[in-house]
């Protein structure tokens, strides 16, 4: 049966398993009529140009994995992070893992879904926020949407600064022969309160995964949110995120992104700044080879004045590898005295690696700051024989560069720990030892 | 310590260098003089291992040893050094982890340990004095903005800190102002001793007033056409390249 079919007829099925009579159902039963009618998105459309999903949907994926399944911490350990303290959801094959999670309720909820769409006490804000920013038309949020169950619910109240990191690991554990994961997020930061948050997905085997994320964050009145996407998965693991982020004034958002794994990876990334004075920050680092193909669609909706959103995506791919970066900047008429910055700079390092990069403006305020910069090239051989008449051997001086090429945006990860487990992915995916300790 | 034999160089078919024969032994200062496109940083570049240069015929032998073949990298481990002519910018690397990695590649290449951080730090200092190079200018991105003053000095403090036995320094004058040249000079005899050797190429004679030669080569063409003593460098000043073509 074609993925499309199953999914639909999964869904009544679903219907059996959860509570039909809530009022967030309307939104599930509406979300799969879309998807029923768009499906799958294909290279016709204008945003899907440059990236097929053909090949990740022609699985025979399993909707919800039969059962619970349970994997040893020390198993796993490496895939979190070291020496530092954090809080902890973690999934395994799309259900909550309570011995491998860290929660809490003290004053702040760093919580699941499942509990935020059945409890009464946390209908309020799921009434206020749940599905409010992310886009109805899209077809793959809308898959998701009508299969939100489980997945992040955060809320961090009124003058908050949280003390520790929020870590978020999806782990995938092949019982299943093909797996789609759907998880649904939501996070709701209020005023002068600050989040960060480190999320990845981890499938411990090579039957493929398909994960369909959506994520909803709303940045309230001066808050702050650091949001770290680390793909790293296994090359048979492929993701699309969607993720929405709403701002209030004075907020400060910035969605960090690494991929390096995985077979295909798309991003939608998308920004509302609802107020003024708004900043809003999305930068990435891509490092991939083989068939690998990361697809990083951008969007920013400057609809007010005096706001601000900085981009800087860095790109290397090598073997037959793709990279896309599509980033859209609306500034509206009323949005006067935007500054908006976007940079995306690739370097080819064979001659079967390819990447497509597209800015896409839509101006119509007249007194902004708007500038795009793309530029796709090779590693430079000056630069590289100056590397090595100093005695640094070829693969060193090669990931050396690369390394220098990406630290603009390495610079940006504000948790030292986390800083350190990059650049030790990163020296692995080129094949050095060396510390970059730089 | 370095003997070039009968050396024919060129790039993208284009024959540059037409038999060059050289002998530098231990102790000893060569300059390498002549006029622009004749071929002085061919010469450089093909002792040091750059690729793009293509070694038709001829031997460069290295202490003994045919280092025709070896990589780039492979030649710095056995002792060669290039002062850049046009130092490469690199943004995002700082000169100290530059040189760091620079050093600890040597030594793990020669089967050497790395050398503890505390010695680096006392060895940066120390060069980096030697030079007159401020601490701020090595926490700085590599060339990155660096003046062409800086940058001449930033190649000698690595040299300083490498201690090649042969060091080539590429138009090591080109862009000095004369304070400048004094402290890079300086800074050149210091390191200078009898076990390794330096060949200075320069197009004017003024470095050398600094740094003196024991032996001054004319290069024109692609050949050497004159050799001679440190006089020869004050002749060519006076006369110009013109009679020697």
């Amino acid at each position: 049966m074609p993925l499309t079919e199953k999914l639909i007829s999964s869904f009544l099925a679903f219907e059996l398993d959860i509570d039909i009579n809530s009022p967030i159902h309307s939104i599930r039963t509406n979300a799969i009529k879309k998807f029923e009618r768009l499906g799958f998105p294909n290279r016709k459309l204008e945003n899907w140009k440059y990236t097929s999903l053909n090949r990740i949907i022609k699985e025979d994926y399993t909707v919800f994995s039969k059962k619970k399944n349970v994997i040893d911490f020390k198993k796993v350990q490496d895939y979190f992070l070291d020496n530092i303290e954090t809080y902890k959801i973690i999934f395994v094959d799309g259900y909550f893992d309570p011995f491998l999670s860290q929660t809490s309720h003290d004053g702040i909820d760093i919580c699941i879904m499942s509990a935020a769409l059945t409890k009464t006490k946390y209908s309020k804000i799921i009434n206020k926020f749940f599905n409010k920013s992310a886009n109805p038309e899209d077809s793959l949020t809308s898959l998701n949407t009508a299969f939100s169950k489980e997945g992040v619910y955060i809320h961090i109240p009124k003058n908050t600064v949280l003390d520790k990191p929020v870590e978020i690991i999806h782990f995938a554990t092949g019982n299943e022969a093909a797996l789609i994961l759907q998880p649904r997020n939501l996070v709701v930061v209020e005023e002068n309160s600050e989040l960060e948050i480190i999320e990845s997905h981890q499938s411990l085997t090579v039957n493929p995964i398909f994960t369909n994320s959506v994520t909803e964050i709303f940045a309230l009145r001066n808050s702050n949110v650091d949001y770290y996407k680390i793909q790293n998965d296994v090359i048979t693991s492929s993701l699309v995120d969607n993720t929405y982020v709403s701002q209030k004034r004075n907020s400060e958002v910035k969605v960090h992104t690494f991929s390096f794994g995985g077979k295909l990876t798309r991003n939608n990334l998308n920004f509302y700044q609802k107020d003024k004075a708004i900043n809003s920050t999305m930068n990435g680092v891509t490092i991939i080879d083989c068939d690998q193909l990361v697809d990083h669609h951008t969007l920013v909706h400057h609809a007010n004045p005096n706001c601000e959103s900085h981009q800087d995506y860095k790109g290397i791919y090598s073997g037959k590898s793709t990279g896309v970066f599509n980033g859209k900047i609306i500034v509206d008429k009323i949005a006067q005295k935007t500054n908006a910055f976007q940079q995306n700079n690739n370097i080819l390092l064979d001659n079967k690696s390819t990447v497509n990069s597209k800015p896409q403006l839509e101006i119509f305020a007249d007194d902004v700051k708007c500038s795009h910069g793309c530029t796709i090239g090779q590693l430079d051989k000056d630069a590289l024989f100056y590397l090595r008449a100093r005695g640094i051997p070829k693969i060193d001086a090669k990931a050396l560069l690369t390394y220098a090429f990406a630290n603009n945006v390495l610079e940006s990860i504000n948790i030292p720990e986390l800083k350190h487990k990059i650049k030790k992915i990163i020296a692995k995916k080129l094949g050095v030892s060396l510390g970059f300790d730089l | 310590m370095l003997t070039i034999d009968n050396l024919h160089v060129s790039i993208d078919g284009k024959a540059i260098l037409n038999g060059i024969n050289l002998d530098v032994r231990a102790g000893e200062v060569h300059a390498i003089m002549g006029p622009n496109g004749s071929g002085k940083s061919t010469l450089s570049a093909a002792v040091a291992g750059n690729e793009s240069y293509e070694v038709v015929k001829g031997d460069i032998l290295f202490k003994g040893e045919n280092i025709i073949e070896l990589a780039p990298e492979e030649r710095a481990h056995k002792g060669i050094f290039l002062s850049f002519q046009y130092p490469i910018e690199i943004p995002g690397i700082s000169v100290t982890n530059f040189i760091k990695t620079s050093i600890n590649s040597n030594l793990k290449a020669r089967g050497e340990d790395e050398m503890p951080a505390n010695k680096m730090l006392k060895k940066i200092r120390e060069k980096a004095s030697l030079l007159e190079i401020d601490s701020k200018f090595l926490s700085r991105s590599l060339n990155e903005g660096f003046s062409g003053g800086e940058k001449k000095r930033n190649e000698i403090f690595q040299m300083a800190m490498l201690e090649p036995s042969l060091a080539i320094l590429d138009e090591t004058d080109s862009g000095l102002d004369i304070d400048a040249l004094k402290v890079v000079a300086n800074g050149v005899n210091k390191l200078k001793n009898k076990d390794n050797a330096v060949i200075v190429i320069t197009h004017y004679q003024r470095l050398l007033d600094y740094i003196v030669p024991d032996y001054v080569h004319v290069l024109n063409k692609g050949k050497i056409v004159k050799s001679g003593g440190k006089e020869l460098a004050h002749e060519l000043e006076e006369k110009g390249y013109d009679w020697i073509k």
